[in-house]
């Protein structure tokens, strides 16, 4: 490596850069007094700095904070497994793929439809587990040819054009999805199955839901699987060939049209995965499910660094946690009202943090642009 | 065909009068290239002179609006750039162009994406260790964090890797330092001792024909010389044109 030593030369200061500069230390300011109230809440409930700025603050309980992070951290893994297919799509074709959270929202309506199917022949209380894994992979073969038709259809055609329109075309792909559930399963939304008591009942272990430590498990299996698949065979090396140079990997003989197809197959798939997550988790499903989600899978991509796959889950599980924790624990000390609605506006403070601080992403890296020689 | 004679008579890379277009920009005009087994042949010419062009229309990125291009008594016009790979045509790129978030050993496996027979692939990676002891020790190392030279081993390291007959090389002076130029052109030179075919597009035409066998020489996209290697150095026009001024 060949770095010039010596002081770095700066460049003046502007408005801008004041301007972030303030941005950056107003926030940690708000994160450090709001955890400084909330910890001094926990040794002492009756604390005078705890109701500094409201008087009406309750504080949390250890049980309560353990319990807000078991549920940001399964949400988190969702948002993951979602944000694994923008990551990857991104990173082969360079656009940020809209339409991948109807994707997710295709999968919950295809588990929706299996599970009450088998639920009316019985199977479903009699036989949980194996009608689970038959749901997941009904759910990944549709969400799989999902996203494959989507690219053959809607963005092959577009290969070589401007990003900007894949991205433009993506945003029609998604409504086009929604109104297309509309039309075949109507506009009101819909419940899975009652689950069995034990993925229902809080366990003794912890205190937590069964769905919960299922999604959290499923997610950390999946993800293994896939790490393995991109790192480790030839197929996955590949995908990371043609998500750098593109031209260079048709020299190599690799098929990259083929390869796309196989990043849109595996995005496809996690997504149908997170699809059932969610409708285990939360038994009801409608055609909007997808757009929150899926935004917010963006950012937690985002958040981990866009193309990278460990840094899509720890983004998931990042932006999971923040919304679950930050409204309670840092906006309820300073005074600020209805905090329990905030916890979108907290996920997208924390996308909008991370790109202050870090633009890259936590995981994100950044080599020499051009050629030293 | 059967005897030395057949071998030595049909080129193993060949260009016949063909034409090649980007939009509405004559890019080649009746460009006839013909390489033949053991050769270390080279193509001259400057900037915008239809180099890199002549390059994707025999790998298949580029198609050719008329004419033909042959691999091997075969015209491939229409096959692909993996295909054209998979029977022995393999380039170097022009700047090394490496998988810099690959490790330099992802980098030489990749080259040998098309094939299966894992342990001709062991042996030609040692082979390559042989020639580069260098690499060897980069092995796990991210491509992207060696130095310029070290990045151009691992560059011919991995086409070598594909097995290639006929290796075509895009401007392998571009952008080293002058000591590295010299030490890459003797690795070329090694390797077609080796008993490769070798195809250089230069600019810098002194270097590329103190190797080479025999040259053309390329003028906005038509083929204007093309001779023996002692001959093209000592023709009047080349030094013209080489000294930067206009030609007739």
């Amino acid at each position: 490596m060949i770095r010039t030593s010596g002081p770095r030369r700066r460049a003046p200061r502007t408005g801008v850069d004041w301007f972030l500069t303030f941005l950056r230390v107003a926030a940690l300011t708000v994160i450090a007094v709001g955890l400084l109230a909330f910890i001094w809440q926990e040794i002492d409930t009756d604390n005078p700095f705890a109701r500094w700025a409201n008087p009406n603050a309750t504080g949390l309980t250890g049980a309560q904070f353990r319990g807000l992070i078991v549920s940001g951290v399964a949400q988190g893994c969702m948002y993951g497994l979602i944000a694994l297919g923008y990551s990857m799509v991104y990173g082969v074709l360079g656009f940020i793929n809209f339409a991948h959270g109807e994707v997710f929202m295709v999968g919950a309506m295809t588990g929706m439809i299996t599970s009450n199917k088998l639920a009316d022949a019985g199977l479903w209380e009699s036989n949980f587990i194996g009608s689970l894994v038959f749901i997941v992979i009904v759910s990944m073969i549709v969400c799989t040819l999902t996203a494959v038709i989507m690219e053959r259809v809607a963005y092959r055609p577009l290969r070589g054009s401007p990003r900007l329109i894949p991205l433009i075309t993506s945003i029609g792909v998604s409504f086009f999805i929604q109104n297309a559930s509309i039309v075949l399963l109507g506009p009101a939304a819909k419940a899975y199955p009652d689950v069995p008591d034990w993925v229902k009942d809080q366990h003794t272990f912890m205190q937590i839901e069964g769905a919960r430590i299922l999604v959290v498990v499923v997610a950390a299996v999946s993800m293994f699987v896939l790490w393995y698949l991109v790192e480790h065979t030839k197929g996955g090396k590949a995908m990371r060939a043609v998500a750098e140079d593109a031209e260079i990997a048709a020299l190599m003989g690799i098929d990259v049209n083929r390869t796309i197809v196989k990043v849109f197959a595996v995005g496809g798939a996690m997504a149908g995965l997170a699809g059932i997550l969610w409708g285990i988790l939360f038994r009801s499903v409608i055609h909007t499910t997808g757009f929150l989600p899926g935004i917010k899978a963006f950012s937690a991509a985002v958040v981990g660094g866009i193309g990278h796959l460990g840094g899509a889950m720890a983004g998931g599980i990042s932006i999971g946690v923040a919304e679950s924790v930050g409204p309670l624990l840092i906006l309820e000390p300073l005074g600020v009202s209805g905090v329990s609605q905030l916890r979108d506006a907290v996920a997208f403070a924390v996308l909008i943090g991370v790109l202050l601080l870090r633009p890259a992403g936590i995981f994100g890296e950044r080599l020499p642009a051009e050629d030293r020689t | 065909m059967s005897a030395d004679g057949a071998a030595a008579s049909t080129p193993l890379l060949e260009m016949r009068t063909v034409n090649a277009h980007y939009g509405a920009v004559h890019a080649l005009r009746d460009v006839d290239l013909s390489i033949y087994e053991g050769d270390l042949v080279c193509l001259l010419g400057g900037n915008a002179s239809g180099k890199s062009t002549t390059l994707k229309t025999l790998l298949g990125m580029l198609k050719p609006t008329s004419g033909e291009v042959v691999l091997d008594g075969e015209v491939v016009n229409d096959k692909p750039t993996s295909y054209r790979v998979a029977r022995g045509v393999t380039m170097v790129p022009e700047n090394r162009r490496l998988f810099k978030r690959l490790s330099v050993r992802e980098n030489l496996e990749l080259g040998a994406y098309l094939r299966s027979d894992t342990g001709a692939i062991a042996a030609d990676l040692e082979r390559i260790f042989e020639l580069f002891p260098r690499v060897k020790e980069r092995l796990s190392q991210k491509a992207g964090t060696l130095s310029g030279g070290e990045q151009q081993m691992v560059a011919m390291g991995r086409a070598l890797m594909a097995k290639p007959r006929v290796l075509l090389m895009d401007e392998p002076s571009m952008g080293l330092a002058p000591a590295l130029v010299q030490q890459n052109f003797e690795l070329i030179q090694q390797i077609h001792e080796a008993g490769l075919t070798v195809f250089m597009v230069e600019q810098n035409a002194n270097m590329a024909l103190s190797i080479a066998d025999r040259g053309w020489v390329l003028q906005t996209g038509r083929v204007v010389l093309d001779d023996t290697a002692e001959n093209l150095l000592a023709h009047p026009d080349l030094r013209a044109s080489y000294l930067g001024q206009a030609d007739t």
